[in-house]
């Protein structure tokens, strides 16, 4: 078939639009941090943990949480002899104005705070319909909200409970890791606030982090491992009975 | 040529296929943001808008850079390691703005939060029942929160 010169015409605007669309889909350099350079994850110590409620307070303020909703939260166990895997787990408003004080009882009693794991391999930004929620080249799993739609698939998927629908904004809302204070050098603010160093952020392809050394030499668990999330926040110490 | 001799009517269908793609293009172009697909499938901007939000919280560094005498006082204490926004709460917007003064704490709630006694915190934190322990004095007659150990007469 020969092109003439009508066919030519016709088919130039198009071939004008798709190659403008294809400059679009060049990546820009980004200023002073480089997103291939890090990969974030959280170390959780268990064994440290007072359940003083600060990192709930402070992400609350940091990121202008909704009240009744949490971005991270303390849940306080209570382990029997007589029941070791049916603890009693409370957690009063995620455990912002901390616990209640217990005197001597049987069993043991642990506090669990519990965030975002940001998976390797999420669920929950494998099932967003519009590619509203996804896993940064660092490491973080993220919510666009000016393009969520709110259908709450992601909610549902995280096998953590950590996402919910905002009520004003009606979109999807999580911890982010304080990814605006990360990418400029500051630390996550539970990290910042925490009084007894139970929470660490960690950079695991920062080879001078001490997230390496501490891997080798401690108990280290993810929560539900079976789920196969590749979750990365480390818990030091975890009881078998949290869930 | 005698091939395409009676073939208008594949060109003419041909021509609209042509058309038809012309038009999602188009509106593809509007519809879908710049930055789709920069890194995955997702809108690339996203990234630099959320790591744009504001910062509450200044971080210890920057309250270390003009509060240097209390530094001094609490990195020999058992409050090294407690960083100042923990108790004085976010004060991003004093550390760009002195003239935005810090409201004042107090000791009386601020302490028990970690301190109050209970048998569900780890066995070798210092914690006390405040009614038995002091018996209604404010924390602060006996350790100053920046080094609370009683042995640091003077501290502030």
């Amino acid at each position: 078939m020969n092109l003439n010169r009508r066919h030519f015409l016709v088919m130039l605007p198009a071939a004008a639009i798709a190659w403008k669309y294809v400059l679009a889909g060049t990546p820009e350099a980004s200023p002073n941090y480089t997103e291939a350079e890090h990969w974030w994850s959280m170390l959780i110590d268990i064994p440290k943990c007072i359940g003083c409620g600060n990192c709930v307070r402070a992400c609350a303020a940091e990121n202008d949480v909704p009240e009744g909703h949490f971005r991270t939260w303390v849940e306080r166990y209570h382990v029997t002899d007589a029941d070791m895997v049916n603890p009693e787990v409370i957690s009063p408003d995620g455990g912002k104005e901390g616990f209640p004080s217990v005197g001597e009882d049987a069993g043991k009693y642990f506090f669990v705070p519990k965030m975002c794991n940001h998976c390797a391999d999420s669920p929950c930004t494998q099932v967003c319909p519009v590619g509203a929620t996804f896993i940064t080249p660092d490491g973080v799993v993220l919510v666009d909200q000016t393009y969520c739609l709110g259908c709450a698939y992601c909610v549902q998927a995280c096998p953590y409970g950590c996402r919910y629908i905002h009520p004003e904004k009606k979109v999807a809302d999580k911890c982010t890791l304080c990814y605006h204070r990360i990418s400029k050098g500051l630390t996550t603010a539970c990290v910042e606030n925490c009084p007894t160093g139970a929470r660490q952020l960690c950079d695991l392809k920062n080879p001078n982090d001490p997230i390496h050394a501490f891997l080798k030499t401690h108990h280290v668990q993810v929560l539900k491992p079976q789920m196969a999330t590749g979750a990365k926040v480390f818990y030091n110490e975890l009881d078998g009975s949290v869930r | 040529m005698n091939l395409f001799k009676d073939a208008g009517h594949l060109l003419r269908f041909a021509f609209l296929f042509v058309v038809a793609f012309a038009v999602f293009l188009v509106v593809r172009h509007f519809v879908v943001p710049k930055s789709f697909g920069q890194y995955g499938h997702y809108r690339g901007a996203a990234i630099a808008e959320i790591a744009a939000r504001p910062v509450h919280f200044a971080g210890h560094e920057t309250c270390e850079t003009c509060h240097a005498d209390v530094l001094d006082m609490k990195k020999t204490g058992k409050h090294a390691n407690v960083n100042c926004e923990a108790c004085h709460g976010p004060l991003a917007n004093h550390a760009n703005d002195p003239s935005i003064t810090p409201p004042k704490l107090d000791t009386a709630t601020l302490c028990i939060r970690c301190h109050a006694a209970s048998a569900a915190k780890p066995k070798g934190f210092p914690q006390v029942d405040a009614d038995q322990h002091s018996g209604g004095l404010a924390c602060e007659t006996c350790h100053k929160p920046h080094n609370p150990a009683l042995v640091a007469e003077g501290a502030k």
